[in-house]
C-alpha cells in the first residue's frame, strides 16, 4: 500500500499538478513537497507527491553500481 | 531517465548478485560456520518486489530474507474493521476507503454471521465508496451535504501526511460532514516491538523506502545504536534491493573486522540510505509538520501482534470535530477474533512463513482469504501464494 511511482510534472496549477508516467496523465496534489517545478520527477503516492526524485543522485548511484559490476568481472 | 528501467537492469543486478555472493562466500569460509544471515524486509512492497524478481533464488543459501509487519492492510486490527463496518451501517453515512481495505475480514469472519467485510456490507446495501486519494473523499463530502462522509484512514507514515492535509483542508473549507476514522500506524515503534520480543534474530533491516521519504533516517537510529543492527533505507526496483543487501552484508563484514565472529564489533552498526534519489536524511519536513499538526501518537493494536505503545496516530484536539471516534458512538465491545488456524500474527512477527499454515492454499487463497495477510496483494501469504506455491 505504500506503493509510490516516479512521475514527471507537466503542468502546475496552485497546489495541484498534471503528472505523467508512461504516457498517462493524471492530477496530483503537490502540497506536501516544496519547490516543485515543471519537468521535475516526483514520487506519487495515493494522489499526492511525497518527495522529489533527485535525478543527479540517480545517475550517480547507477554509475557506482556499474563499477561494482566491472570489479566483479 | 524514468528511474524504473535503469534500476531493473539485468546487467547491474548480475554484478550485484556476484558481489553479494562473493562476499558471503568469503565470510562463510572464514567463519567456518553454518550461520544464516537473516535480513528482514519490513515493507510489503519490498516483499512483493523480492518475489516478483526472484531475488531469493539468486542469493547464496546462507542469506535468508524474512518478511515483517509492513503492510498497513494486514496489520489493521479486526476491531478496527468491525468499527468501520458499524460506521458504514449508520444512517446517512457514506464510508470512503482505499480499495485495499474492502475485503479485509472483521472479527466475525469465520462465523458467517451476516456481513464480515466492507465488500459484503456493500452488497448488503451500505454506501461504501472506493477512493484513490483523500481528496476524492473530500469531494464526496462536498457533493453530498446531507450525508456524513467517513474516510477510513489506513496507512503508514507514507500515507498519513496526505490524510492530515485532507483534514486541514476540511477545516479551512468549513466541511462539517467529513470525518476520519484513523487507523494509521507507525513503522519504527513496530520494529522496536519486534526486537524487544526477542522472538526473531535479525542481522539487518531493509527499511521501507517510501515511509522514509517522509520520516528520513533518524527514526531508525535507535535500532543501530541500541540493538546494533544495521539498517538500509531501500528503493523498490530489483537493483535497489540487491544494492541494499550488499550494503547490509558489507556492514556485517565491517563489524567483524578485528573482532571475534560473533560477537560483532557492535558500535559499527548504522543507518544508511540506498534510496538516496528519493530519501533525504531529514525526510520530508513539510509532510512531517502537517502530520504533527493534525495527529499525535497513540497506542495502537496491530493484528496478530497486539497493542504497541505509541505506534498509531490519533487526531489532535484542535481537529477533533473531524474525528469519527468523537462524532459517532462506536461500540467499544471488543470481540475476540476467532480465525482458527490462521497464523498471520506469527508471519507478521517474522517467526513463521505461510507454508507453515495448514490453511495455506487449502481453504485460504486470495479468492477466499481467511486472514488479512492473504487479502492484501502486499500481504506475505498473498505473495507466497502467487510466487512460491509451486516451488
Ligand atoms: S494462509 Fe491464510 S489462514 Fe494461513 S496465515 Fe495466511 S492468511 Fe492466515
Amino acid at each position: 500500500m505504500c506503493l509510490g511511482i516516479p512521475v514527471k510534472v507537466r503542468k502546475i496549477l496552485g497546489s495541484m499538478a498534471d503528472v505523467e508516467t508512461g504516457g498517462v496523465t493524471r492530477q496530483a496534489s503537490i502540497a506536501l513537497v516544496e519547490d516543485v517545478r515543471v519537468g521535475d520527477f516526483v514520487i506519487l503516492h495515493a494522489g499526492f507527491a511525497i518527495q522529489k526524485v533527485d535525478e543527479q543522485d540517480a545517475i550517480e548511484t547507477l554509475r557506482l553500481l556499474e563499477e561494482i559490476g566491472i570489479c566483479n568481472l | 531517465m524514468q528511474f524504473v528501467d535503469e534500476f531493473c537492469s539485468p546487467g547491474l543486478a548480475k554484478g550485484l548478485v556476484e558481489a553479494i555472493n562473493g562476499l558471503v562466500d568469503r565470510v562463510d569460509r572464514v567463519d567456518r560456520m553454518d550461520k544464516k544471515i537473516v535480513l528482514m524486509e519490513v515493507c510489503g512492497t519490498h516483499t512483493v518486489s523480492i518475489f516478483r524478481h526472484g531475488i531469493r533464488n539468486l542469493l547464496a543459501p546462507s542469506i535468508r530474507l524474512v518478511s515483517g509487519p509492513g503492510c498497513p492492510v494486514c496489520v489493521t486490527d479486526a476491531w478496527d474493521i468491525d468499527s468501520a463496518l458499524w460506521l458504514s451501517m449508520q444512517k446517512d453515512v457514506i464510508l470512503a476507503t482505499f480499495g485495499d481495505m474492502i475485503r479485509v475480514p472483521g472479527s466475525q469472519a469465520q462465523k458467517g454471521e451476516g456481513a464480515n467485510s466492507l465488500e459484503r456490507q456493500r452488497v448488503g446495501g451500505a454506501d461504501i465508496r472506493v477512493v484513490y486519494s483523500v481528496l476524492d473523499a473530500l469531494d464526496i463530502a462536498r457533493n453530498n451535504p446531507t450525508k456524513r462522509v467517513v474516510f477510513l484512514g489506513i496507512g503508514f507514515e507514507t500515507t498519513a501526511p496526505s490524510i492530515a492535509l485532507g483534514i486541514r483542508l476540511a477545516k479551512e473549507q468549513g466541511l462539517d460532514n467529513f470525518f476520519v476514522y484513523s487507523c494509521h500506524k507507525l513503522i519504527p515503534p513496530a520494529m522496536k516491538a519486534l526486537l524487544e520480543s526477542g522472538e526473531v534474530r535479525i542481522d539487518g533491516f531493509i527499511c521501507p523506502g517510501h515511509v522514509s521519504t517522509i520520516i528520513g533516517a533518524k527514526p531508525y537510529e535507535f535500532i543501530a545504536e541500541q540493538y546494533h543492527i544495521p539498517c538500509v533505507i531501500t528503493g523498490f526496483e530489483p537493483v535497489d534491493i540487491l544494492q541494499a543487501i550488499l550494503m547490509l552484508v558489507k556492514a556485517r563484514d565491517r563489524a567483524r573486522i578485528g573482532g571475534q565472529c560473533p560477537p560483532y564489533n557492535k558500535d559499527q552498526a548504522r543507518v544508511e540510505i540506498q534510496y538516496s534519489r528519493a530519501v533525504k536524511p531529514e525526510g520530508n519536513v513539510v509532510a512531517q509538520q502537517i502530520l504533527a499538526e493534525v495527529f499525535e501518537p497513540t497506542d495502537a493494536a496491530w493484528r496478530g501482534i497486539g497493542v504497541i505503545p505509541d505506534s498509531g496516530l490519533k487526531i489532535r484536539q484542535e481537529y477533533s470535530q473531524f474525528d469519527a471516534n468523537m462524532a459517532f458512538e462506536i461500540p467499544q465491545t471488543h470481540i475476540e477474533t476467532n480465525l482458527s488456524g490462521c497464523i498471520c500474527g506469527k508471519i507478521l512477527r517474522g517467526i513463521a512463513v505461510p507454508l507453515d499454515c495448514s490453511l495455506f492454499g487449502k481453504g485460504c487463497s486470495p479468492e477466499e482469504p481467511i486472514g488479512a495477510c492473504m487479502v492484501s496483494s502486499e500481504g506475505t501469504c498473498a505473495a507466497y501464494y502467487k510466487y512460491v506455491r509451486y516451488e
